[in-house]
């Protein structure tokens, strides 16, 4: 382990049997957006800086630092993410398919700063891995 | 790097570990017979969870006369969050939710 951890990318793509219309709304819809995400102020303007809220734990606030970079309707959307030291980058791209839309998303630099910027936030992370145990089924 | 990942999963995996480190994250320092005193467990088998954590490295532990102390490790989560099985879960399950939305969405 070293704290120069290099940039990295997370990348998930599905295909939903649902138009690209209908996804965006979902994913740009500040109730819609809490329904499958978290609470949240945001608003479908490149700037617009927003929080995701999470419910609170002990030394971590629950709460993410975004802002609005790109707003493409129906086929970009972008956020920064800030939240326990880490910043990163949130993508989503929408691509029409015969039956519906591919969705992709893709999460871009992490840094893993120096020790102290995630000390504090050891619990927060317990809480934020609640679904171990599907996880590690997943990992065997 | 996954190895690595995969034992810190696997010692936080269970509900008993997870609040024996999250006890350990929040209060400090603590030993042994304070932590079976509020585990519901008895000692051997808390023994045995700090054990575990220990071969994560999420704990570490030092003696001082008849007791083990232990402390949490929080850098051993390193691996989590430089690996990012965390995030990978995290939005799978919210795709999982954002498809039963739009579902929802056709009524």
């Amino acid at each position: 382990m070293t704290n120069t951890a290099p940039t990295r990318t997370l990348v998930i793509e599905r295909e939903v049997p649902h138009s690209p219309e209908k996804v965006w709304r979902a994913l740009t819809e500040g109730p819609l957006i809490e329904e499958w995400l978290m609470k949240n102020d945001f608003q479908p303007v490149v700037g617009h800086r927003f929080n995701f809220r999470s419910t609170p734990v002990p030394n971590w606030d629950g709460v993410i630092d975004c802002e609005v970079l790109v707003l493409e309707p129906n086929a970009r959307l972008s956020y920064s993410w800030g939240t326990m030291g880490m910043t990163s980058v949130v993508a989503w791209t929408l691509t029409p398919t015969k039956g519906g839309t591919h969705v992709r998303i893709e999460q871009t630099g992490f840094r893993s700063e120096q020790d102290a910027a995630y000390k504090g936030a050891t619990y927060g992370w317990t809480k934020f891995i609640g679904n171990l145990e599907r996880v590690v089924a997943r990992l065997d | 790097m996954q190895a690595v990942a995969n034992d810190v999963f696997k010692a936080l995996s269970d509900p008993t570990r997870r609040a024996i480190f999250e006890r350990l994250s929040r209060d400090g320092e603590q030993t042994v017979h304070a932590l079976t005193d509020d585990s519901g467990v008895s000692q051997p088998a808390v023994s045995k969870h700090l054990g575990i954590l220990k071969n994560a490295k999420l704990v570490r532990d030092r003696r001082e006369g008849r007791e083990t102390h232990y402390r949490a490790q929080p850098q051993a989560l390193a691996p989590l969050i430089d690996w990012m099985s965390v995030y990978g879960a995290f939005w799978r399950d919210r795709f999982d939710q954002l498809e039963n939305l739009l579902k929802r969405m056709d009524k």
